[in-house]
Protein backbone atom coordinates (compact mmCIF):
# COMPACT_ATOMS: atom_id res chain seq x y z
CA UNK A 1 0.00 0.00 0.00
CA UNK A 2 3.19 2.25 -0.06
CA UNK A 3 3.56 1.79 -3.69
CA UNK A 4 4.00 5.45 -6.03
CA UNK A 5 0.77 5.67 -6.56
CA UNK A 6 -0.28 5.71 -2.91
CA UNK A 7 2.39 8.26 -1.60
CA UNK A 8 0.37 11.14 -2.20
CA UNK A 9 -2.73 9.57 -0.70
CA UNK A 10 -0.65 8.97 2.33
CA UNK A 11 0.79 13.28 2.20
CA UNK A 12 -2.31 14.56 1.47
CA UNK A 13 -4.03 12.71 4.59
CA UNK A 14 -1.18 13.60 6.56
CA UNK A 15 -1.50 17.49 5.78
CA UNK A 16 -4.97 17.35 6.19
CA UNK A 17 -5.61 15.48 9.80
CA UNK A 18 -3.19 18.08 11.61
CA UNK A 19 -5.50 20.90 9.85
CA UNK A 20 -8.47 19.15 10.69
CA UNK A 21 -7.62 18.31 14.25
CA UNK A 22 -6.59 22.03 15.24
CA UNK A 23 -9.45 23.64 13.64
CA UNK A 24 -12.19 20.91 14.54
CA UNK A 25 -10.86 21.41 18.18
CA UNK A 26 -12.67 25.10 18.07
CA UNK A 27 -15.50 23.69 16.31
CA UNK A 28 -15.89 21.30 19.05
CA UNK A 29 -15.37 24.20 21.54
CA UNK A 30 -18.07 26.42 19.86
CA UNK A 31 -20.38 24.35 19.24
CA UNK A 32 -20.27 24.95 15.57
CA UNK A 33 -20.94 21.20 14.44
CA UNK A 34 -23.67 21.69 12.18
CA UNK A 35 -22.11 24.71 10.40
CA UNK A 36 -18.56 22.74 9.99
CA UNK A 37 -21.37 20.09 8.38
CA UNK A 38 -22.90 22.41 6.09
CA UNK A 39 -19.91 24.53 4.93
CA UNK A 40 -18.34 21.19 3.05
CA UNK A 41 -20.96 20.96 1.04
CA UNK A 42 -20.75 24.76 -0.68
CA UNK A 43 -17.48 23.09 -1.69
CA UNK A 44 -19.25 20.29 -3.24
CA UNK A 45 -21.52 22.70 -5.23
CA UNK A 46 -17.86 24.46 -5.83
CA UNK A 47 -16.36 20.99 -7.10
CA UNK A 48 -19.10 20.38 -9.59
CA UNK A 49 -19.36 23.61 -10.72
CA UNK A 50 -15.47 23.45 -11.73
CA UNK A 51 -16.22 20.65 -13.03
CA UNK A 52 -18.65 21.68 -15.18
CA UNK A 53 -16.88 25.09 -16.30
CA UNK A 54 -13.67 22.84 -16.84
CA UNK A 55 -11.62 25.39 -14.49
CA UNK A 56 -9.78 24.10 -11.50
CA UNK A 57 -11.47 21.85 -8.70
CA UNK A 58 -9.43 23.94 -5.90
CA UNK A 59 -10.46 26.89 -7.06
CA UNK A 60 -14.25 26.57 -7.16
CA UNK A 61 -14.18 24.20 -3.82
CA UNK A 62 -12.41 27.54 -2.37
CA UNK A 63 -14.85 29.91 -3.42
CA UNK A 64 -17.62 28.21 -2.95
CA UNK A 65 -16.82 27.13 0.57
CA UNK A 66 -16.38 30.48 1.22
CA UNK A 67 -19.12 31.95 -0.27
CA UNK A 68 -20.95 29.08 1.79
CA UNK A 69 -19.62 29.86 5.13
CA UNK A 70 -20.42 34.16 4.27
CA UNK A 71 -23.75 32.72 3.40
CA UNK A 72 -24.22 31.03 6.62
CA UNK A 73 -23.13 33.85 8.36
CA UNK A 74 -25.46 36.59 6.59
CA UNK A 75 -28.19 34.56 6.83
CA UNK A 76 -28.10 33.58 10.47
CA UNK A 77 -28.47 37.10 11.42
CA UNK A 78 -31.36 37.53 9.92
CA UNK A 79 -33.15 34.82 11.06
CA UNK A 80 -32.81 32.19 13.07
CA UNK A 81 -29.11 30.29 13.29
CA UNK A 82 -29.97 26.29 12.76
CA UNK A 83 -32.32 26.73 10.10
CA UNK A 84 -30.16 29.22 8.16
CA UNK A 85 -27.42 26.55 8.02
CA UNK A 86 -29.80 23.89 7.24
CA UNK A 87 -31.36 25.49 4.14
CA UNK A 88 -27.99 27.01 3.33
CA UNK A 89 -26.49 23.39 3.29
CA UNK A 90 -29.49 21.85 1.40
CA UNK A 91 -29.30 25.03 -1.13
CA UNK A 92 -25.59 24.26 -1.89
CA UNK A 93 -26.16 20.84 -2.31
CA UNK A 94 -29.05 21.27 -4.31
CA UNK A 95 -26.76 23.32 -6.92
CA UNK A 96 -24.30 20.71 -6.89
CA UNK A 97 -26.70 18.31 -8.25
CA UNK A 98 -27.55 20.36 -10.72
CA UNK A 99 -24.06 21.14 -12.17
CA UNK A 100 -23.53 17.55 -11.55
CA UNK A 101 -26.44 16.81 -14.11
CA UNK A 102 -25.06 18.99 -16.64
CA UNK A 103 -21.83 16.88 -16.94
CA UNK A 104 -21.67 13.57 -18.40
CA UNK A 105 -20.18 11.48 -15.80
CA UNK A 106 -23.05 11.73 -13.41
CA UNK A 107 -22.70 9.11 -10.75
CA UNK A 108 -18.95 8.80 -10.18
CA UNK A 109 -18.90 12.09 -9.86
CA UNK A 110 -21.40 12.45 -7.16
CA UNK A 111 -19.76 9.85 -5.27
CA UNK A 112 -16.08 11.13 -4.99
CA UNK A 113 -16.95 14.43 -4.18
CA UNK A 114 -19.32 13.86 -1.65
CA UNK A 115 -17.77 10.50 -0.21
CA UNK A 116 -14.25 10.92 -0.96
CA UNK A 117 -11.42 8.94 -3.27
CA UNK A 118 -8.71 8.00 -1.89
CA UNK A 119 -7.12 7.61 -5.11
CA UNK A 120 -7.89 10.85 -6.41
CA UNK A 121 -4.50 13.41 -5.13
CA UNK A 122 -1.97 14.52 -8.17
CA UNK A 123 1.12 15.16 -7.30
CA UNK A 124 -0.08 18.93 -8.81
CA UNK A 125 -2.64 19.19 -6.43
CA UNK A 126 -0.48 18.60 -3.02
CA UNK A 127 1.09 21.89 -3.10
CA UNK A 128 -2.27 23.94 -3.18
CA UNK A 129 -3.35 21.88 -0.01
CA UNK A 130 -0.14 22.18 1.52
CA UNK A 131 -0.53 25.78 0.95
CA UNK A 132 -3.98 26.13 2.11
CA UNK A 133 -3.26 24.03 5.47
CA UNK A 134 -0.79 26.56 6.29
CA UNK A 135 -2.98 29.16 5.28
CA UNK A 136 -5.42 27.73 7.75
CA UNK A 137 -3.48 27.00 10.79
CA UNK A 138 -1.74 30.22 10.47
CA UNK A 139 -5.36 32.05 10.60
CA UNK A 140 -5.66 29.91 13.61
CA UNK A 141 -2.30 30.68 15.27
CA UNK A 142 -3.23 34.33 14.54
CA UNK A 143 -7.05 34.39 15.89
CA UNK A 144 -5.85 32.34 18.55
CA UNK A 145 -6.28 34.34 21.39
CA UNK A 146 -9.90 36.34 20.63
CA UNK A 147 -11.00 33.06 19.40
CA UNK A 148 -9.68 31.22 22.53
CA UNK A 149 -11.87 33.99 24.83
CA UNK A 150 -14.66 34.41 22.42
CA UNK A 151 -15.54 30.73 21.98
CA UNK A 152 -15.05 30.09 26.20
CA UNK A 153 -15.91 32.85 27.54
CA UNK A 154 -18.26 35.14 25.10
CA UNK A 155 -19.48 37.65 27.21
CA UNK A 156 -15.91 38.72 28.75
CA UNK A 157 -14.70 38.31 25.20
CA UNK A 158 -16.96 41.37 24.23
CA UNK A 159 -16.50 43.60 26.85
CA UNK A 160 -13.02 43.21 25.96
CA UNK A 161 -13.90 44.39 22.50
CA UNK A 162 -13.29 41.14 20.54
CA UNK A 163 -16.59 41.16 18.46
CA UNK A 164 -18.39 37.72 19.12
CA UNK A 165 -20.01 38.10 15.56
CA UNK A 166 -16.66 39.35 13.78
CA UNK A 167 -14.93 36.52 15.44
CA UNK A 168 -17.80 33.86 14.29
CA UNK A 169 -17.29 35.17 10.77
CA UNK A 170 -13.87 34.93 10.53
CA UNK A 171 -13.86 31.51 11.99
CA UNK A 172 -16.38 30.31 9.49
CA UNK A 173 -14.17 31.01 6.95
CA UNK A 174 -11.08 29.29 8.48
CA UNK A 175 -13.49 25.92 8.51
CA UNK A 176 -13.96 26.68 4.85
CA UNK A 177 -10.61 27.01 4.40
CA UNK A 178 -9.82 23.86 6.29
CA UNK A 179 -12.65 21.90 4.03
CA UNK A 180 -11.74 23.13 0.86
CA UNK A 181 -8.23 21.00 1.38
CA UNK A 182 -9.89 18.05 2.96
CA UNK A 183 -12.20 17.50 0.50
CA UNK A 184 -10.32 15.91 -2.02
CA UNK A 185 -9.25 13.12 0.12
CA UNK A 186 -12.35 12.73 2.56
CA UNK A 187 -15.00 14.17 0.30
CA UNK A 188 -17.63 16.58 0.80
CA UNK A 189 -19.99 14.68 3.62
CA UNK A 190 -17.36 12.97 5.69
CA UNK A 191 -14.93 16.67 5.72
CA UNK A 192 -16.59 16.57 9.56
CA UNK A 193 -16.42 13.67 10.79
CA UNK A 194 -12.65 14.22 11.08
CA UNK A 195 -13.05 17.73 12.50
CA UNK A 196 -15.65 16.41 15.03
CA UNK A 197 -14.65 12.78 16.29
CA UNK A 198 -11.30 13.53 17.24
CA UNK A 199 -11.19 16.76 18.78
CA UNK A 200 -14.26 15.65 20.79
CA UNK A 201 -12.65 12.62 22.48
CA UNK A 202 -9.64 14.53 22.54
CA UNK A 203 -11.38 17.29 24.98
CA UNK A 204 -13.02 14.23 26.61
CA UNK A 205 -9.31 13.15 27.65
CA UNK A 206 -8.03 16.56 28.85
CA UNK A 207 -9.35 20.19 29.42
CA UNK A 208 -5.89 21.47 28.46
CA UNK A 209 -6.58 23.27 25.23
CA UNK A 210 -3.02 22.85 24.21
CA UNK A 211 -2.54 19.63 24.70
CA UNK A 212 -6.47 18.65 23.64
CA UNK A 213 -5.41 19.96 20.38
CA UNK A 214 -2.17 18.07 19.88
CA UNK A 215 -4.26 15.22 21.22
CA UNK A 216 -6.63 15.95 18.55
CA UNK A 217 -4.46 15.90 15.75
CA UNK A 218 -2.57 12.81 17.07
CA UNK A 219 -6.37 11.18 16.71
CA UNK A 220 -7.27 12.75 13.75
CA UNK A 221 -3.90 11.35 12.05
CA UNK A 222 -4.38 8.14 13.07
CA UNK A 223 -7.84 7.90 11.99
CA UNK A 224 -6.88 8.73 8.42
CA UNK A 225 -3.73 6.69 8.42
CA UNK A 226 -5.71 3.67 9.39
CA UNK A 227 -8.70 4.66 7.14
CA UNK A 228 -6.51 4.83 4.12
CA UNK A 229 -4.87 1.17 5.19
CA UNK A 230 -8.52 -0.23 6.06
CA UNK A 231 -9.66 1.20 2.27
CA UNK A 232 -6.58 0.17 0.51
CA UNK A 233 -7.07 -3.57 1.98
CA UNK A 234 -11.01 -3.90 1.85
CA UNK A 235 -11.66 -1.82 -1.55
CA UNK A 236 -14.49 0.19 0.42
CA UNK A 237 -14.74 3.74 0.58
CA UNK A 238 -12.05 5.80 2.75
CA UNK A 239 -15.06 7.76 4.00
CA UNK A 240 -17.01 4.80 5.99
CA UNK A 241 -13.92 4.05 7.86
CA UNK A 242 -13.30 7.96 8.87
CA UNK A 243 -16.83 8.06 10.14
CA UNK A 244 -16.72 4.86 11.65
CA UNK A 245 -13.37 5.57 13.62
CA UNK A 246 -14.85 9.38 15.03
CA UNK A 247 -18.10 7.81 16.38
CA UNK A 248 -15.36 4.84 18.05
CA UNK A 249 -13.21 7.64 19.02
CA UNK A 250 -16.16 10.01 20.34
CA UNK A 251 -17.33 6.54 22.44
CA UNK A 252 -13.90 6.42 23.66
CA UNK A 253 -13.81 9.85 25.09
CA UNK A 254 -16.88 9.75 26.82
CA UNK A 255 -16.74 6.22 28.06
CA UNK A 256 -13.00 7.17 29.58
CA UNK A 257 -15.38 10.64 31.07
CA UNK A 258 -18.15 8.36 32.15
CA UNK A 259 -15.55 5.67 34.24
CA UNK A 260 -13.81 9.21 35.72
CA UNK A 261 -17.00 10.14 36.88
CA UNK A 262 -17.87 6.84 38.52
CA UNK A 263 -14.67 6.75 40.34
CA UNK A 264 -15.02 10.39 41.59
CA UNK A 265 -18.12 9.93 42.83
CA UNK A 266 -17.18 6.05 44.56
CA UNK A 267 -13.54 8.01 45.86
CA UNK A 268 -15.70 10.71 47.31
CA UNK A 269 -18.44 10.07 50.06
CA UNK A 270 -20.18 13.25 49.79
CA UNK A 271 -19.97 13.57 46.37
CA UNK A 272 -21.11 10.22 46.32
CA UNK A 273 -24.30 10.91 48.74
CA UNK A 274 -25.33 14.12 46.70
CA UNK A 275 -25.33 12.10 43.35
CA UNK A 276 -27.10 8.95 45.05
CA UNK A 277 -30.64 11.02 45.53
CA UNK B 1 -52.80 33.45 -25.01
CA UNK B 2 -52.18 29.86 -25.87
CA UNK B 3 -48.85 30.72 -26.50
CA UNK B 4 -47.78 31.97 -23.05
CA UNK B 5 -49.72 28.56 -21.18
CA UNK B 6 -47.45 26.38 -23.52
CA UNK B 7 -44.12 28.62 -22.23
CA UNK B 8 -45.43 28.15 -19.04
CA UNK B 9 -46.67 24.25 -18.89
CA UNK B 10 -44.99 22.65 -21.78
CA UNK B 11 -47.12 20.18 -23.82
CA UNK B 12 -47.95 16.60 -22.15
CA UNK B 13 -47.49 17.76 -18.67
CA UNK B 14 -50.72 16.99 -17.37
CA UNK B 15 -51.20 13.74 -19.44
CA UNK B 16 -47.75 12.29 -18.23
CA UNK B 17 -48.27 9.63 -15.50
CA UNK B 18 -45.13 9.68 -13.92
CA UNK B 19 -46.06 13.47 -13.91
CA UNK B 20 -49.32 12.79 -12.04
CA UNK B 21 -47.89 10.11 -9.50
CA UNK B 22 -45.26 12.67 -8.58
CA UNK B 23 -47.38 15.59 -7.92
CA UNK B 24 -50.09 13.01 -5.56
CA UNK B 25 -47.18 11.63 -3.90
CA UNK B 26 -45.17 14.90 -3.92
CA UNK B 27 -48.14 16.88 -2.49
CA UNK B 28 -49.07 14.51 0.30
CA UNK B 29 -45.06 14.10 1.44
CA UNK B 30 -44.85 18.13 1.49
CA UNK B 31 -47.82 18.07 3.84
CA UNK B 32 -46.41 15.21 5.69
CA UNK B 33 -42.91 17.30 5.89
CA UNK B 34 -44.66 20.61 6.65
CA UNK B 35 -46.17 19.41 9.76
CA UNK B 36 -43.58 17.59 11.38
CA UNK B 37 -41.45 20.22 10.31
CA UNK B 38 -43.19 22.98 12.19
CA UNK B 39 -42.68 21.10 15.14
CA UNK B 40 -38.37 20.63 14.20
CA UNK B 41 -38.33 24.26 13.79
CA UNK B 42 -40.36 25.29 17.13
CA UNK B 43 -37.75 23.02 18.77
CA UNK B 44 -34.44 23.86 17.37
CA UNK B 45 -33.45 20.78 16.13
CA UNK B 46 -32.97 21.19 12.63
CA UNK B 47 -29.63 19.56 12.96
CA UNK B 48 -31.24 16.32 14.50
CA UNK B 49 -33.93 16.89 11.20
CA UNK B 50 -31.22 17.35 9.00
CA UNK B 51 -29.24 14.17 10.42
CA UNK B 52 -32.67 12.17 9.97
CA UNK B 53 -32.11 12.66 6.51
CA UNK B 54 -28.11 11.32 6.55
CA UNK B 55 -29.51 8.33 8.48
CA UNK B 56 -32.50 7.45 5.84
CA UNK B 57 -29.84 8.01 3.43
CA UNK B 58 -28.17 4.85 4.64
CA UNK B 59 -31.53 2.89 5.43
CA UNK B 60 -32.43 3.52 1.66
CA UNK B 61 -29.25 2.12 0.11
CA UNK B 62 -28.75 -0.20 2.68
CA UNK B 63 -32.56 -1.52 1.14
CA UNK B 64 -30.94 -1.26 -2.14
CA UNK B 65 -27.87 -3.63 -1.31
CA UNK B 66 -30.50 -6.44 0.28
CA UNK B 67 -33.26 -6.23 -2.40
CA UNK B 68 -36.34 -4.46 -0.36
CA UNK B 69 -37.64 -1.36 -1.26
CA UNK B 70 -35.90 1.89 -0.66
CA UNK B 71 -39.11 3.59 1.63
CA UNK B 72 -38.39 0.80 3.92
CA UNK B 73 -34.95 1.39 4.07
CA UNK B 74 -35.45 4.97 4.24
CA UNK B 75 -37.98 5.02 7.63
CA UNK B 76 -36.68 1.85 9.09
CA UNK B 77 -33.51 3.17 9.52
CA UNK B 78 -34.81 6.46 10.60
CA UNK B 79 -36.86 4.42 13.35
CA UNK B 80 -33.88 3.01 14.47
CA UNK B 81 -31.70 5.99 14.23
CA UNK B 82 -34.78 8.11 16.47
CA UNK B 83 -34.10 5.06 19.03
CA UNK B 84 -30.61 5.31 19.30
CA UNK B 85 -30.46 9.13 18.92
CA UNK B 86 -32.97 9.08 22.19
CA UNK B 87 -30.29 6.83 24.04
CA UNK B 88 -27.20 8.92 23.37
CA UNK B 89 -28.95 11.99 23.71
CA UNK B 90 -27.43 14.63 26.26
CA UNK B 91 -29.43 17.34 27.91
CA UNK B 92 -27.19 20.18 26.95
CA UNK B 93 -27.34 21.66 23.56
CA UNK B 94 -23.93 21.16 22.83
CA UNK B 95 -23.23 17.73 23.94
CA UNK B 96 -26.56 17.26 22.10
CA UNK B 97 -25.35 18.58 18.69
CA UNK B 98 -21.68 16.82 18.65
CA UNK B 99 -23.81 13.67 19.68
CA UNK B 100 -25.79 14.52 17.01
CA UNK B 101 -22.37 15.43 14.66
CA UNK B 102 -21.22 11.96 14.72
CA UNK B 103 -24.24 9.77 14.37
CA UNK B 104 -24.45 11.69 11.49
CA UNK B 105 -21.35 11.24 10.40
CA UNK B 106 -21.20 7.38 10.89
CA UNK B 107 -24.49 7.54 8.89
CA UNK B 108 -22.74 9.02 6.29
CA UNK B 109 -19.78 6.46 6.79
CA UNK B 110 -22.79 3.61 6.37
CA UNK B 111 -23.65 5.11 3.35
CA UNK B 112 -20.71 5.56 1.43
CA UNK B 113 -20.12 1.72 2.01
CA UNK B 114 -23.67 0.13 1.35
CA UNK B 115 -23.32 3.00 -2.17
CA UNK B 116 -19.88 1.37 -2.99
CA UNK B 117 -21.56 -2.11 -2.60
CA UNK B 118 -24.83 -1.21 -4.17
CA UNK B 119 -22.72 -0.16 -7.82
CA UNK B 120 -20.84 -3.50 -7.20
CA UNK B 121 -23.00 -5.96 -6.47
CA UNK B 122 -25.65 -5.30 -8.78
CA UNK B 123 -23.83 -2.63 -11.77
CA UNK B 124 -26.96 -0.80 -11.42
CA UNK B 125 -25.90 3.17 -12.11
CA UNK B 126 -28.08 5.46 -10.15
CA UNK B 127 -27.95 4.45 -6.96
CA UNK B 128 -26.52 7.51 -5.74
CA UNK B 129 -28.65 9.42 -7.51
CA UNK B 130 -32.00 7.66 -6.25
CA UNK B 131 -30.92 7.70 -2.81
CA UNK B 132 -29.43 10.88 -2.29
CA UNK B 133 -31.44 13.14 -4.57
CA UNK B 134 -34.49 11.88 -4.83
CA UNK B 135 -36.77 10.06 -7.58
CA UNK B 136 -39.70 11.25 -7.67
CA UNK B 137 -40.47 10.41 -11.11
CA UNK B 138 -39.81 7.05 -10.87
CA UNK B 139 -41.14 6.09 -7.85
CA UNK B 140 -41.96 2.42 -7.29
CA UNK B 141 -43.39 2.27 -3.94
CA UNK B 142 -47.92 2.77 -3.79
CA UNK B 143 -49.60 5.52 -2.82
CA UNK B 144 -51.82 3.44 -0.39
CA UNK B 145 -48.64 2.68 1.40
CA UNK B 146 -47.03 6.08 1.29
CA UNK B 147 -50.36 7.41 2.38
CA UNK B 148 -50.67 5.04 5.42
CA UNK B 149 -47.10 6.46 6.74
CA UNK B 150 -48.63 9.92 6.20
CA UNK B 151 -51.71 9.28 8.20
CA UNK B 152 -49.62 7.77 10.70
CA UNK B 153 -47.21 10.65 11.27
CA UNK B 154 -49.40 13.21 10.77
CA UNK B 155 -51.99 11.86 12.72
CA UNK B 156 -49.42 10.76 16.00
CA UNK B 157 -48.93 14.52 15.85
CA UNK B 158 -52.33 15.62 15.26
CA UNK B 159 -52.68 13.60 18.50
CA UNK B 160 -50.54 15.28 20.37
CA UNK B 161 -51.15 18.36 19.53
CA UNK B 162 -51.77 20.73 22.83
CA UNK B 163 -49.18 18.91 24.93
CA UNK B 164 -46.59 18.40 22.26
CA UNK B 165 -46.63 22.38 21.61
CA UNK B 166 -46.27 22.95 25.53
CA UNK B 167 -43.90 20.39 25.56
CA UNK B 168 -41.87 22.24 22.86
CA UNK B 169 -42.59 25.98 23.78
CA UNK B 170 -41.62 25.24 27.63
CA UNK B 171 -40.31 21.55 28.67
CA UNK B 172 -40.63 22.84 32.35
CA UNK B 173 -44.13 23.88 32.24
CA UNK B 174 -45.57 20.92 30.38
CA UNK B 175 -43.58 18.77 32.91
CA UNK B 176 -45.26 20.69 36.23
CA UNK B 177 -48.76 20.24 34.30
CA UNK B 178 -48.16 16.44 33.93
CA UNK B 179 -47.43 16.47 30.50
CA UNK B 180 -44.66 13.10 29.49
CA UNK B 181 -42.27 15.24 27.73
CA UNK B 182 -39.61 12.19 27.11
CA UNK B 183 -43.04 10.14 26.12
CA UNK B 184 -43.93 12.89 23.88
CA UNK B 185 -40.06 13.60 22.24
CA UNK B 186 -39.80 9.85 21.12
CA UNK B 187 -43.47 9.98 19.43
CA UNK B 188 -42.25 13.05 17.96
CA UNK B 189 -39.20 11.46 16.42
CA UNK B 190 -40.65 8.96 15.26
CA UNK B 191 -42.99 10.81 13.12
CA UNK B 192 -40.05 13.11 12.29
CA UNK B 193 -38.36 9.77 10.97
CA UNK B 194 -41.19 8.91 8.79
CA UNK B 195 -41.77 12.54 7.69
CA UNK B 196 -38.08 12.18 6.42
CA UNK B 197 -37.98 8.83 5.12
CA UNK B 198 -40.96 9.77 3.04
CA UNK B 199 -39.37 12.97 1.80
CA UNK B 200 -36.51 11.10 1.12
CA UNK B 201 -38.49 9.47 -1.97
CA UNK B 202 -39.64 12.38 -4.02
CA UNK B 203 -36.56 14.81 -2.90
CA UNK B 204 -33.81 12.92 -1.87
CA UNK B 205 -32.23 11.87 1.75
CA UNK B 206 -30.11 14.87 2.17
CA UNK B 207 -32.04 17.70 0.45
CA UNK B 208 -35.13 15.97 2.40
CA UNK B 209 -34.35 18.79 5.31
CA UNK B 210 -35.54 21.66 2.74
CA UNK B 211 -38.86 20.36 3.01
CA UNK B 212 -39.04 19.70 6.62
CA UNK B 213 -37.64 23.05 7.59
CA UNK B 214 -37.98 25.29 4.72
CA UNK B 215 -41.92 25.69 4.84
CA UNK B 216 -42.43 25.62 8.30
CA UNK B 217 -39.43 28.06 8.87
CA UNK B 218 -40.92 30.59 6.17
CA UNK B 219 -44.30 30.54 7.57
CA UNK B 220 -43.17 31.11 11.45
CA UNK B 221 -41.17 33.90 10.09
CA UNK B 222 -45.20 35.04 8.50
CA UNK B 223 -47.48 34.93 11.52
CA UNK B 224 -47.37 34.12 15.31
CA UNK B 225 -50.24 32.22 15.31
CA UNK B 226 -49.04 27.88 15.16
CA UNK B 227 -52.45 27.15 13.28
CA UNK B 228 -52.00 29.81 11.02
CA UNK B 229 -48.21 28.73 10.33
CA UNK B 230 -49.33 24.73 10.14
CA UNK B 231 -51.35 26.21 7.19
CA UNK B 232 -49.10 28.28 5.51
CA UNK B 233 -46.20 25.46 6.45
CA UNK B 234 -48.51 22.96 4.26
CA UNK B 235 -49.41 25.10 1.42
CA UNK B 236 -45.67 26.61 1.35
CA UNK B 237 -44.44 22.92 0.52
CA UNK B 238 -46.93 21.81 -1.12
CA UNK B 239 -46.60 25.06 -4.08
CA UNK B 240 -42.71 24.30 -3.74
CA UNK B 241 -42.97 20.10 -4.48
CA UNK B 242 -45.40 21.43 -7.68
CA UNK B 243 -43.64 24.28 -8.48
CA UNK B 244 -40.45 22.51 -8.91
CA UNK B 245 -42.10 19.14 -10.56
CA UNK B 246 -43.16 21.67 -13.30
CA UNK B 247 -39.74 23.36 -13.28
CA UNK B 248 -38.32 20.56 -13.75
CA UNK B 249 -40.23 19.16 -16.57
CA UNK B 250 -39.94 22.13 -18.65
CA UNK B 251 -36.17 22.15 -17.80
CA UNK B 252 -36.75 19.41 -20.50
CA UNK B 253 -37.72 22.05 -22.94
CA UNK B 254 -34.74 24.68 -22.10
CA UNK B 255 -32.03 24.86 -24.85
CA UNK B 256 -31.42 22.17 -27.00
CA UNK B 257 -29.62 19.73 -25.14
CA UNK B 258 -32.79 18.01 -24.24
CA UNK B 259 -31.71 17.24 -20.81
CA UNK B 260 -33.49 18.82 -17.75
CA UNK B 261 -31.99 19.84 -14.05
CA UNK B 262 -33.46 17.23 -11.36
CA UNK B 263 -36.46 17.73 -9.95
CA UNK B 264 -35.14 18.35 -6.37
CA UNK B 265 -33.30 20.84 -7.11
CA UNK B 266 -36.23 23.05 -8.30
CA UNK B 267 -38.08 22.10 -5.16
CA UNK B 268 -35.11 23.07 -3.02
CA UNK B 269 -34.48 26.60 -4.85
CA UNK B 270 -37.84 27.23 -4.43
CA UNK B 271 -38.07 26.94 -0.94
CA UNK B 272 -35.37 28.92 -0.46
CA UNK B 273 -36.01 31.87 -2.51
CA UNK B 274 -39.43 31.82 -0.72
CA UNK B 275 -38.00 31.64 2.39
CA UNK B 276 -35.40 34.47 1.49
CA UNK B 277 -38.75 36.58 0.27
CA UNK B 278 -40.20 35.48 3.52
CA UNK B 279 -37.50 37.70 5.35
CA UNK B 280 -38.09 40.82 3.18
CA UNK B 281 -41.66 40.67 4.41
CA UNK B 282 -41.06 40.86 7.68
CA UNK B 283 -38.86 43.21 7.59
CA UNK B 284 -41.21 45.23 5.59
CA UNK B 285 -44.36 45.22 6.93
CA UNK B 286 -46.65 42.40 7.94
CA UNK B 287 -47.36 43.56 11.55
CA UNK B 288 -44.13 45.36 12.05
CA UNK B 289 -40.77 44.31 13.21
CA UNK B 290 -42.66 43.98 17.04
CA UNK B 291 -44.77 41.47 16.00
CA UNK B 292 -42.40 39.63 13.81
CA UNK B 293 -40.14 39.63 16.87
CA UNK B 294 -42.98 37.53 18.87
CA UNK B 295 -43.39 35.28 15.88
CA UNK B 296 -43.76 31.86 17.70
CA UNK B 297 -40.09 30.80 16.86
CA UNK B 298 -38.47 33.88 18.51
CA UNK B 299 -40.86 33.11 21.63
CA UNK B 300 -39.56 29.83 22.43
CA UNK B 301 -35.59 31.33 22.34
CA UNK B 302 -36.68 34.72 24.25
CA UNK B 303 -38.93 34.44 27.02
CA UNK B 304 -40.01 30.17 27.26
CA UNK B 305 -42.31 30.87 30.67
CA UNK B 306 -44.56 34.04 28.82
CA UNK B 307 -45.32 31.73 26.07
CA UNK B 308 -46.22 28.77 28.10
CA UNK B 309 -48.54 31.38 29.68
CA UNK B 310 -50.01 32.21 26.81
CA UNK B 311 -50.38 28.52 25.34
CA UNK B 312 -51.33 27.08 28.79
CA UNK B 313 -54.18 30.26 29.35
Amino acid sequence: MFASFMINTWLVATIVAPVAGVVGYFVVLRGSAFPAHAIPNGAFAGAAGAALLGISTLIGLAVFSLLGALGIGVLGRRGRRDVATALALVMMLALGAAFLSRTTEYEPEIYSLLLGEVLGVSTLELWPVLGLGIVSIAAIIVLYRPLMLSSAVPEIAEAKGVSRQRIEICFLLVVALATAMTLPVVGALLIFSLMIGPPAAARSFTSRPVLAMLLSVGIALATVWIAIAASYVYNWPIGFFVGAFGALAYGAGRGWAAWRRARTVASRPAVAAAHST
Amino acid sequence: MHQLYTWVIEPGFFASAPVRTAVAIGGVVAVVSAVVGLFTVMRGQSFAGHAFGDVSAAGGSGALLIGISPLTGFIGLGVIGAGMMELIGIQRVRGRDLATGIVLGAAIGLTALFLYLDTSASATTGAAQQILFGSIFTITSSLPLIVTFSVLAVGAIAVMWRPLLLATVSPDIAAARGVPVRLIGIAYMLALAIAVGLSSLTIGAILSTALLIGPAATALRLTRRTGGALVVACVTGVFATWAGILLAYDSYYWGSARRGLPVSFFIVAVIFVVYLLSGLATRRGAGGPRAAALAVGDVIARDKTAAGDQIAA
